[in-house]
């Protein structure tokens, strides 16, 4: 049977993905880039597989899913990618098909579900998160954006922050406080509101990489619906547990990335030649890259050291593998730096056209790295969380 | 860990027992202190042979039992942990590959029982200078009717003025620096002609310098062909090299217990001196490197069982990080201890003396990032 399902899902796309997208270009947001005719192909692209309700295949047919296991969701993604071609509405449904769904249909009410759900299925409405907020970052439950209850409305003031895509999304999910009397993560509430009002503000975050997708937003008196409140009035908390599951369970599924890139000694003997011997004509760095390659190798058999221990039930495995986010962090951005060392200054452009793309690109991506010791826990995060929970030293005092 | 069997779980254990029970690092300092120039005490040795440990890389048709470089390197690093001084590695390990990869069948029955019963000492002469060049084997073995006279010197021989045979790596062609003309004896230590000098090494343990003046040997002497045993030889000293790194690990991890444990208890300033952010961070870089090198080891020790072809560049890489380790960790046990460390009556010391001489020993961190970028092509 499965094989049937299979074998239906190839025909159905060999005969509606549109021969025009061949080869077309789609950003992180779902948009296609190319001629008109390109685009016009992409929205019937879009259109047909909202129509089998494919943009969020597991989801109900009432709410605009096909109802499938999460299984047969896969034999259809694997079949559109094996011709060629993505299936936008979740990237155009910005964390509506990823997160934002999938929470509300746990927590929402028939009324909310039916309002909100159909878009994100069809990739019409894009939706963001307003989550963090300038002090509260790690520590979310500090988050000060406050909504009262005005009648029937709820209105909105203060900050957010990191908010990606919010100038591109119509509507937001928002955690706010509720109730300052209590402990501050039993007065936090979960509100659904439009982005496109007069009191809601936009100001997209330009990082050293260049363009991001997120952005500050702020809001002033910005109105939501009574009955958008997801869950009930001050337990928000457990909604947002439950949505940051969505996202940890989205980024799993994410594709691991290109391991297709040039390995850097090919690089450096490409930028740099080679003595009469083969070796790399600049042996200074010469044996700064050795020393990276045997790091690498070091932090890459340690992740199979803890797989294959876990196979074999070993206890140990939490506490080794705690050093690997700061191991991977290490090997990343030492790559990165000595591919720049490497391109000398041809590793200096911003932009494409006096240097390469793939210049231009391994420059951006140095720069973006550099956020991989902050997000997830900084660098000094994971050291402190080694010292206190894995070597047993005690907590840090001031002093020494 | 890796995943063991239940007999290398078994042995492990049992290492450990042991060298806390019947050789731990006073039982060391009692030895440099008490008997000087003393390569091992004989007893400890005994006992060692009497658990079958010299014999773990042997087959069992000349008495070992056979059970491979990760076994054995289980003992080794548990070894490592309290400085027990004892032939395990540079006969059992070193001299057992050499005859076992280069040797006849007439060399295995002649000295492989011996191996394993602890009457013969086999280490490896390669050596010529202050630096781990084995390409650069200069000491001459001329051809003569019946053998061959052996001319030159060997220096840093483990187990120098123990052993009782030596495998001596020689030119019978070609220049030093030639990969080619390099042959491997088998020289019984007290051929007429090799002069035997100990050298008074920071740790302690038993090197010798051996002076080789028209020393002669039979051609049965010849460990495989003649003149072409580089690559060969290259195979023993990987697996020497991974058999010491195997070693450093355990004196490295045992620095970083004890200095995990002087951070809980040494207080200073009213507060126990790991409750400061600065050492627990260096504490954390030193657990991160600890557990990198074990990953490093124990592959290369289970790609030598496996046969793998990837051995060279699993020792090369495997000698650099558990170098690295146990260099930066010696120096921590020694900061992080303060005045106390700087005595002799603490065993800091002893530490940090044998790892500057395991990190000598078969090609230093330098030695293998060049040969470990050339194994990768750059």
């Amino acid at each position: 049977m499965a094989g049937d399902f299979e074998s239906s899902v190839r025909d159905w796309v060999a005969a509606n993905l549109p021969e025009a997208l061949a080869g077309a270009r789609i950003d992180m947001y779902g948009v296609v880039s190319g001629d008109q005719a390109v685009k016009d192909a992409f929205d019937l692209w879009r259109q047909r597989l909202a129509a089998q309700g494919w943009g969020a295949p597991t989801w109900p047919r009432e709410y605009g899913g096909a109802d499938l296991t999460d299984a047969q969701a896969k034999v259809v993604s694997r079949a559109i990618a094996k011709a060629g071609s993505m299936n936008p509405i979740p990237y155009l449904a910005g964390m509506g098909v990823t997160m934002v769904g999938p929470t509300l249909l746990e927590y929402g009410t028939e009324v909310q579900k039916a309002r909100h759900l159909p878009g994100m299925a069809s990739g019409a409405v894009r939706w963001c998160l307003g989550l963090s907020e300038p002090n509260a970052g790690s520590d979310l439950a500090s988050l000060n954006t406050r909504a009262e209850l005005d009648g029937e409305e709820w209105l909105l003031n203060g900050q957010k922050t990191w908010t990606s895509g919010a100038d591109k999304s119509q509507w937001c999910g928002a955690l706010v406080r509720t109730d300052r009397t209590v402990a501050k993560r039993n007065g936090i509430s979960f509100l659904m509101l439009e982005m496109d009002q007069p009191g809601i503000d936009t100001r997209p975050i330009s990082l050293i990489a260049g363009e991001s997708p997120f952005c500050e937003t702020f809001f002033t008196n910005a109105k939501a619906r009574k009955d958008d409140l997801l869950g009930e009035l001050n337990d928000g908390w457990s909604v947002i547990k439950r949505l940051l599951q969505h996202e940890r369970q989205s980024q799993t599924n994410a594709p691991a990335t290109s391991t297709t890139a040039e390995p850097l000694q090919d690089a450096a003997k490409r930028y740099l030649g080679t003595n009469a011997d083969g070796t790399l004509t600049d042996s200074d760095l010469r044996s700064r890259l050795a020393d990276h390659l045997m790091d690498t190798a070091a932090h890459e058999l340690t992740i199979a050291r803890i797989m294959t221990d876990a196979r074999g039930g070993n206890v140990e495995v939490s506490a080794t593998a705690s050093i690997l986010k700061n191991s991977a962090t290490d090997v990343a951005q030492g790559h990165s730096e000595l591919m720049l060392e490497i391109m000398g200054n041809q590793g200096l452009g911003w932009e494409a056209g006096e240097y390469s793309e793939e210049e231009a690109r391994t420059v951006r991506q140095w720069l973006g790295g550099k956020a991989m010791s902050i997000y997830g826990g900084s660098y000094e995060v994971q050291k402190n969380i080694i010292s206190k929970n894995i070597l047993g030293l005690p907590e840090t005092t001031q002093k020494g | 860990m890796a995943v063991l069997t239940e007999e290398q779980t078994l042995i492990k254990d049992q290492a450990s027992a042991w060298v806390i029970d019947k050789a731990p690092v006073s039982s060391f300092r009692a030895l440099r202190d008490l008997n000087p120039g003393k390569a091992f005490l004989p007893a400890t040795w005994q006992q060692m042979v009497d658990m079958g440990w010299s014999g773990i890389l042997v087959p069992e048709q000349y008495g070992g039992s056979d059970l491979g470089y990760l076994t054995c390197g289980l003992i080794l690093e548990q070894l490592g942990r309290q400085l027990t001084a004892s032939p395990l590695f540079s006969s059992s390990l070193v001299g057992a590959s050499a005859l076992m990869l280069a040797g006849n069948t007439a060399q295995h029955e002649a000295l492989l029982p011996g191996i394993v019963d602890g009457s013969a000492i086999v280490s490896l002469a390669l050596d010529e200078s202050s630096r781990h060049q084995p390409e650069h084997t200069a000491l001459q073995a001329e051809q003569t009717d019946d053998g061959y006279n052996l001319n030159g010197k060997k220096t840093f021989v483990a187990e120098g003025m123990a052993a009782t045979h030596y495998v001596l790596a020689a030119r019978t062609s070609g220049k030093p620096g030639d990969a080619q003309g390099i042959s491997l004896f088998l020289v019984p230590a007290d051929t007429d002609g090799i002069e035997r000098i100990a050298l008074p090494t920071i740790d302690s343990r038993d090197y010798a310098t051996l002076c080789f003046t028209n020393v002669h040997v039979n051609s049965t002497a010849l460990l495989g062909s003649p003149g072409d045993s580089m690559s060969v030889l290259e195979d023993i000293l990987d697996r020497a090299r991974i058999g010491i790194a195997a070693e450093m690990l355990g004196t490295a991890c045992q620095a970083f217990d004890m200095t995990l444990d002087y951070l809980k208890t040494r207080q200073q300033f009213g507060a126990v001196i790991g409750s400061f952010q600065a050492l627990g961070h260096r504490a954390a870089a030193m657990y991160s490197l600890m557990e990198q090198s074990r990953s490093c080891v124990e592959a290369a020790l289970q790609a030598v069982d496996a046969s793998a072809d990837n051995v060279p560049e699993l020792a090369s890489l495997a000698k650099c990080q558990v170098g690295k380790f146990l260099f930066e960790m010696s120096n921590e046990l020694i900061q992080i201890h303060g005045g106390i460390g700087m005595t002799d009556d603490f065993d800091a010391g002893l530490y940090l003396k044998r790892a500057r001489v395991l990190e000598s020993s078969f090609g230093n961190r330098a030695y293998h990032r060049n040969r470990y970028a050339t194994l990768m092509g750059f």
